[in-house]
C-alpha cells in the first residue's frame, strides 16, 4: 500500500489512524535527510520538536480527540516567521542565532490544525530578492535543475515542496515571492488578500505588502493550508474582519460561465515559451467553459517603479531596529553609534543595503513628495484599474515570471534584471488583491511554468476555482 | 521631479541609516539607484495632483484594543538574546552626544 | 496682568511643548502594565522591544484620554494617522517612535491665564514614550560615561504632546501656563503630571527679537524639572541670546540643557542629521476617526475644569480666585469637599483655610465627615472655641476620622471663658505689664503683642486671642 503524499491524504490517514503522525514525519525527515544536502531548501531542521509533536498528535487519535484539519502533515516554514525556541534567522547574519521569545500567529495556528513543523527555510536576506542567491547562508537549488535558482524570496520553501520533502510550506509575499518562485519550481503558490492572514510574528519586510501564504504540490492542499493560517487576528491592526468564504468547496466548482480576462495592455517581456503555455491556460479555461474577455488595466505597467520605491522605504524603517542594542549581531565599538554603524554594515548583505539606501532616499527630506508620496499616488491609480477591470472580468490570467527559472548567478549582478522578475506578482501586492500561481506544464529545457491567477479582494473561493480547474486541464493534457 | 541621485545624495543617506560605505560603496550606490531612479520618469510623467495617496491596501479604521494587562514576556529569556546585558538591563557602549 | 520681559530693548518669544504620560493600564501599543518603580524590563511584551515581527495595537483608553485633553484644550478632535518619526537612539528600540505628524488627534486649542491672556494650542497628538538609560561610570552623566544600560520598562508608555504656538512673552507666563495645563490635566484624570517625577516633561522653544522684528532664531531647552527652573531657564537663555545678538553674533538654533547647578543652558553636541526623521505613515496602524457622536460622549464627560471650579469656590468663600488657598484646595480636588462643608450651615472661608491647611494629605475625599468639620467650625465661629482649640480639635478629628466636636471639646476641657473671667485676665496682664501698656497707649501697635502673650499664658492657651484684642483696643480708646 502506498503512503498518502498530499496533505489531505496524510491527514485523513493520520485521523483515520491507518497512518501515524510519527511515520509522516520520518518520512519527510528522511527525504530531507537524503537530499537536502544537494538542494539546501533547510536553514534549520527540527527533527527532535518534530517527532514530539507527531507523537502527540498520534496520542491525540488514540484517545478519541480531534487533531485538526492538518494532522500530522509535515510543514516548512519560511525562516522568516517567528517559532518561540527555534532559530529564526532571515538569512541575515543580522539575526544569525537568534531565538524569538513568542510565535507567530500562523505558527499557532498550524500547531492548532495539527501540522507539524519539521524545519525552516533558505530564503533571500529579510526576503530581499527573487533568487534565493541573497542568502547569507548559502543558495537554495532548482530541484528541477540544481544549477538553476529556485526563484525567490521563498525559494527554500517552494523547493522543499518541489522535491518532495514536504507536502506544503509556508512563504511570505511582498512583490511575488511566493507565485514566483512556485512557478519556478513547478509547485503551487497562493498570495492571499492583504489582511486574510496575520502578519504578527512575519519578519516585515514591507508591511504594507507583505503577505503569508501556502506552497503545495495541488490546489487543493494549498486551499486547506491557506484556511488553516487564515482568519482575523486582534494581534494585527491590519487584519481584516472578514476574509474569505470557503475554499474546499471551491476546489471543484470548475469555472462554466465564469468570465476570465485578458489584459490587453499587459507588460510584454515574456519569453515566448512562457507566452505560449499561458496562452494554453486561456484555452484550457475556455475549453471548461469560462467566457474569456479582454480588459485594460493601464497602471499594470506602473507597479514595478511603484515598488521599487514603496517597499524599500517601508524596508528602511523596518529594518533600523536592527541595532546591536537588544537582540542579534552585534560588532563591538567604542561608542554607540559606531556600534551601529559597524553593526548594520557588518549584519547585512549587498541587496538588503542597497534597498535600506535607495528607501532612505526615497524618505528623505525634500524627497518624500518627490518618491514616496508619488509612488503611493501611483499605487491607488492601480487598484482603480483593477476595480474597472473586475466590473468585466471575475479573474484575469497572466504569466507568474517572464522566464523559467535561470541558471545560478546568471542575474545576481544585476539588481534592474532581478526587479524585472516581478513584473507581473507585484500589482497584487500594491492593490492587495489574492494571487496564485498554478503549474501549467514546461517551457525550455522542460522546466515549470506558472500562470498567475489574480482575483478582487477576498475573492480566493473565485481564484482556487480558477486555480483548481487549470489543474485539471494539465492532468487531462498529460 | 528631483535631479540625478548624487556622492553626497548616498554619503548622507547611509549616514541616516548607519551605514558605512568606503568610497567604492558610494560609487556602486550612486551607480545602482540612479539607475533605479530612472525608471521613475516613467511615472513622473503621470498626472497625480487629483489622486488620493494610498497608504494600505485595505480601508480600515478604528483599529483598537482594550486597556487590559497582558503577560510580559520573561526578562532572562529575553535578555538572553541580548549582546550585552548587565542587572537585567541591557548594556550598551557610551553614548556620545544628543539623542533626538 | 503679567508683563512682557524686555531686555536690552529685546522682547522673548516662547513655545512649549509639553509630553505628559497618560494614565492608562497598559502601552499605547501593547498590554505590558504602564507602571514605575518595578524591576528593570519586566514589563516588556515583542513590541515594546522592537522585536521582529511585533506589531502594534492602539490602545482604546489612550485615545480617549487623548481626546479628553484635547476637548479640555478647547481643540478640534479629528481623524488622525500615526506616522513613523525615524532616528537612532538606545532607549528607542525600533529605532522609529509612533507619534502622528501632519494629522495629529487635536488640533487649534487655547488655554486662558488667570489675567485673561490666551495662549494658543496648535496641536495635542498622541505618541510613545521611550526607554530610560541609566549612564554608567564617572559622574553618571551622559558624557564621559562608561557605557549605558537600557530598561524598556517606559518604553511604549503613551505621550500626549501637547505644543503651545509661541505667544507667551514672559517666564511668568510660561510658568503660569505650565501650571494651569497641569491643573487641567489632573483635574480631567488624564495624567498625574508631575515634572519632578518625569511624568511632565516641559521643553522651551526660546527667541528674542526687537518689537515689531519677525521672529527670531530659536534655541529648545531641554531638561527643566520643575515649573521653578522653567522660568529660570526661559530667562536665562533669552538673556544669552541677547547678548550674542548685542555682541554682534547670531544665536545658532540648537538643542540645549538647562543646568540647574550653575543656572545657564548648554549646547548639545548635535549631529548634522539630527532632524531629518523621515516622517510616513506607519503602515502597521491604520487612521483613527471619531464619531461626532463619540466626540460628544468624551466631552460631556469631562468634569467642570479648574478655573471654572476656582472661580465658584471664590464665589462661595468670598475671597478672590487666585487667592493661594483657593488654588491648592482645587488642585488637591477638595473644592466639592469645601462647598459640602458650607451647606451643613458653616462659614466657607473659614472651612476653606481650615482645608488648605490641615488636609495637604487626604485627598480629594477626605475622611473626615463634612458635617463635623462643619459643626467645628460653627463652634469657631459662635467662639465656643478659639482659634488654637479649633485646630486642636480639627486634628484630633482628622486622627480619628471623624467625631463629634463637642464632645472632643469636652474632653480636652475647652471651654468657653465667660466675658468676666476674659476682662479680669485682661486687667491683670495690664497691672503686670505697665510699660506695655503705655507704649500701648501711646500709639505703639505692636505692643499689644506682650498683653495678649501674658493673657495667653495665665489662660494656658485657652482665652480667645481675637477676644482679648478686641477688649486691648476698647480699653484704650
Ligand atoms: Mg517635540
Ligand atoms: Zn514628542
Amino acid at each position: 500500500m502506498s503512503t498518502p503524499s498530499t496533505a489531505i491524504g496524510i491527514a485523513a490517514a493520520v485521523r483515520s489512524g491507518s497512518m501515524s503522525a510519527v511515520d509522516a514525519v520520518e518520512q519527510s525527515l528522511e527525504r530531507i535527510g537524503a537530499s537536502d544536502g544537494d538542494i539546501g531548501a533547510f536553514l534549520t531542521v527540527t527533527a527532535s520538536s518534530a517527532r514530539d509533536e507527531a507523537a502527540a498528535i498520534d496520542a491525540a487519535v488514540a484517545s478519541g480527540s480531534d487533531p485538526g484539519p492538518l494532522a500530522g502533515v509535515p510543514i516548512a516554514i519560511k525562516d522568516n516567521m517567528c517559532t518561540r525556541g527555534i532559530p529564526t534567522t532571515c538569512a541575515s547574519r543580522m539575526l544569525d542565532g537568534w531565538l524569538p521569545p513568542y510565535d507567530a500567529t500562523v505558527i499557532s495556528r498550524l500547531r492548532t490544525a495539527g501540522a507539524v513543523i519539521v524545519g525552516k527555510t533558505n530564503l533571500d536576506e529579510f526576503a530581499m530578492g527573487s533568487s534565493t542567491e541573497n542568502s547569507a547562508f548559502g543558495v537554495t537549488k532548482n530541484p528541477h535543475d540544481p544549477t538553476r535558482v529556485p526563484g525567490g524570496s521563498s525559494g527554500g520553501s517552494a523547493a522543499a515542496v518541489a522535491a518532495g520533502f514536504v507536502p506544503v510550506s509556508l512563504g511570505s509575499d511582498t512583490g511575488g515571492s511566493i507565485r514566483q518562485p512556485a512557478g519556478l519550481c513547478g509547485v503551487v503558490g497562493v498570495k492571499p488578500t492583504y489582511g486574510a492572514v496575520s502578519r504578527l510574528g512575519l519578519v516585515a519586510f514591507a508591511s504594507s505588502l507583505d503577505q503569508i501564504g501556502p506552497f503545495a504540490g495541488n490546489v487543493a492542499d494549498a486551499a486547506v493550508v491557506l484556511e488553516a493560517i487564515a482568519g482575523h487576528d486582534p494581534g494585527d491592526s491590519t487584519s481584516i474582519p472578514e476574509p474569505f468564504g470557503p475554499l474546499g468547496a471551491a476546489v471543484p466548482r470548475g469555472v462554466e460561465g465564469m468570465r476570465v480576462g485578458r489584459i490587453t495592455d499587459l507588460p510584454a517581456g515574456a519569453d515566448p515559451d512562457v507566452t505560449e503555455r499561458f496562452e494554453a491556460a486561456f484555452d484550457a479555461l475556455a475549453d471548461a467553459g469560462a467566457d474569456i474577455v479582454d480588459v485594460e488595466v493601464p497602471a499594470f505597467t506602473y507597479g514595478l517603479t511603484a515598488y521599487y520605491l514603496i517597499a524599500p522605504a517601508e524596508a528602511s524603517s523596518n529594518l533600523a531596529r536592527y541595532d546591536g542594542v537588544r537582540y542579534g549581531h552585534r560588532v563591538a565599538a567604542p561608542d554607540t553609534d559606531a556600534m551601529y554603524v559597524a553593526t548594520r554594515t557588518d549584519g547585512f548583505g549587498a541587496e538588503v543595503k542597497r534597498r535600506i539606501l535607495l528607501g532612505t532616499y526615497a524618505l528623505s527630506a525634500g524627497y518624500y513628495d518627490a518618491y514616496y508620496g508619488k509612488a503611493q499616488r501611483v499605487r491607488r491609480l492601480i487598484a482603480d484599474d483593477f476595480a474597472r477591470a473586475y466590473t468585466h472580468a471575475d479573474v484575469l490570467l497572466t504569466p507568474t515570471a517572464p522566464t523559467v527559472a535561470f541558471e545560478i548567478g546568471a542575474k545576481s549582478d544585476d539588481p534592474l534584471a532581478m526587479y524585472l522578475c516581478d513584473t507581473y506578482t507585484i500589482p497584487s501586492n500594491l492593490a492587495g488583491h489574492p494571487a496564485m500561481s498554478v503549474p501549467f506544464g514546461t517551457g525550455a529545457d522542460g522546466l515549470p511554468v506558472g500562470v498567475q491567477v489574480l482575483a478582487p479582494a477576498v475573492g480566493e473561493a473565485t481564484m482556487f476555482a480558477v486555480g483548481a480547474a487549470l489543474e485539471r486541464a494539465m492532468g487531462a493534457q498529460r | 521631479m528631483a535631479g540625478r541621485i548624487t556622492d553626497d545624495d548616498v554619503a548622507h543617506v547611509a549616514r541616516l541609516a548607519r551605514l558605512g560605505l568606503d568610497p567604492d560603496d558610494v560609487q556602486r550606490a550612486v551607480a545602482e539607484l540612479g539607475a533605479v531612479l530612472e525608471h521613475f520618469a516613467d511615472i513622473d510623467a503621470l498626472e497625480l495632483d487629483a489622486v488620493e495617496p494610498m497608504a494600505q491596501p485595505y480601508p480600515l479604521t478604528n483599529v483598537l484594543r482594550e486597556d487590559v494587562v497582558t503577560t510580559s514576556l520573561d526578562r532572562d529569556e529575553v535578555l538572553a538574546q541580548a549582546p550585552d546585558a548587565v542587572d537585567g538591563r541591557f548594556a550598551v557602549p557610551p553614548i556620545l552626544g544628543d539623542g533626538a | 496682568m503679567t508683563e512682557r520681559w524686555t531686555y536690552e530693548g529685546f522682547e522673548m518669544v516662547v513655545g512649549l511643548e509639553v509630553h505628559v504620560e497618560l494614565d492608562t493600564a497598559t502601552k499605547l501599543f501593547s498590554g505590558s502594565a504602564n507602571r514605575f518603580g518595578d524591576d528593570p524590563n519586566v514589563h516588556i511584551d515583542p513590541v515594546t522591544l522592537g522585536l521582529p515581527g511585533a506589531l502594534p495595537v492602539l490602545n482604546a483608553r489612550a485615545v480617549e484620554l487623548g481626546a479628553r485633553i484635547g476637548l479640555a484644550l478647547g481643540c478640534t478632535v479629528q481623524a488622525c494617522v500615526f506616522a513613523r518619526k525615524n532616528y537612532f537612539y538606545p532607549d528607542m528600540p525600533k529605532a522609529y517612535q509612533i507619534s502622528q505628524y501632519d494629522k495629529p488627534l487635536n488640533i487649534d486649542g487655547r488655554l486662558a491665564l488667570s489675567d485673561g491672556t490666551v495662549i494658543g494650542v496648535e496641536r495635542a497628538h498622541l505618541e510613545e514614550d521611550t526607554g530610560k538609560s541609566t549612564h554608567l561610570g564617572g559622574s553618571g552623566r551622559i558624557h564621559g560615561s562608561e557605557g549605558s544600560l537600557i530598561d524598556f520598562n517606559r518604553a511604549g508608555v503613551p505621550l500626549v504632546e501637547i505644543v503651545s504656538r509661541p505667544d507667551i512673552v514672559s517666564p511668568d507666563q510660561a510658568r503660569e501656563y505650565v501650571s494651569e495645563l497641569r491643573a487641567i490635566l489632573v483635574a480631567i484624570g488624564a495624567s498625574d503630571a508631575r515634572m519632578e517625577e518625569g511624568s511632565m516633561r516641559v521643553d522651551a522653544n526660546v527667541s528674542v527679537r526687537r518689537p515689531g522684528e519677525p521672529l527670531g532664531t530659536r534655541c529648545e531647552i531641554k531638561n527643566v524639572n520643575s515649573v521653578r527652573s522653567l522660568g529660570r531657564a526661559i530667562d536665562a537663555e533669552a538673556r544669552r541670546q541677547v547678548a550674542l545678538i548685542t555682541a554682534g553674533e547670531s544665536v545658532v538654533q540648537q538643542t540645549r540643557h538647562w543646568d540647574e547647578g550653575d543656572g545657564r543652558t548648554h549646547a548639545l553636541r548635535s549631529k548634522e542629521d539630527a532632524d531629518d526623521y523621515r516622517y510616513f505613515p506607519d503602515p502597521d496602524l491604520v487612521p483613527f476617526v471619531p464619531s461626532a457622536e463619540w466626540i460628544d460622549e468624551v466631552r460631556s464627560a469631562l468634569p467642570p475644569l479648574p478655573a471654572k471650579r476656582r472661580a465658584a469656590l471664590a464665589v462661595l468663600c468670598g475671597v478672590a480666585a487666585d487667592t493661594e488657598a483657593v488654588m491648592t484646595v482645587v488642585e488637591r480636588g477638595q473644592d466639592a469637599y469645601v462647598a459640602e462643608v458650607a451647606t451643613h450651615g458653616a462659614d466657607a472661608a473659614r472651612a476653606l483655610v481650615h482645608v488648605k491647611e490641615a488636609f495637604a494629605e487626604l485627598g480629594a475625599r477626605p475622611r473626615v465627615p463634612a458635617s463635623d468639620l462643619a459643626a467645628l467650625v460653627a463652634m469657631e465661629s459662635s467662639g465656643a472655641v478659639t482659634a488654637t482649640q479649633a485646630k486642636t480639635l480639627l486634628g484630633d478629628l482628622i486622627d480619628a476620622g471623624g467625631g463629634d466636636p463637642a464632645a472632643l471639646a469636652a474632653q480636652r476641657g475647652f471651654e468657653a471663658m465667660d466675658d468676666g473671667e476674659l476682662v479680669a485676665l485682661v486687667d491683670a496682664a495690664i497691672a503686670a505689664e505697665p510699660d506695655a501698656w503705655q507704649k500701648y497707649c501711646a500709639g505703639e501697635d505692636k505692643a499689644m503683642g506682650a498683653l495678649v502673650g501674658h493673657v495667653m499664658k495665665a489662660s494656658r492657651g485657652q482665652a480667645d486671642g481675637k477676644a482679648v484684642s478686641a477688649l486691648l483696643v476698647s480699653r484704650r480708646s
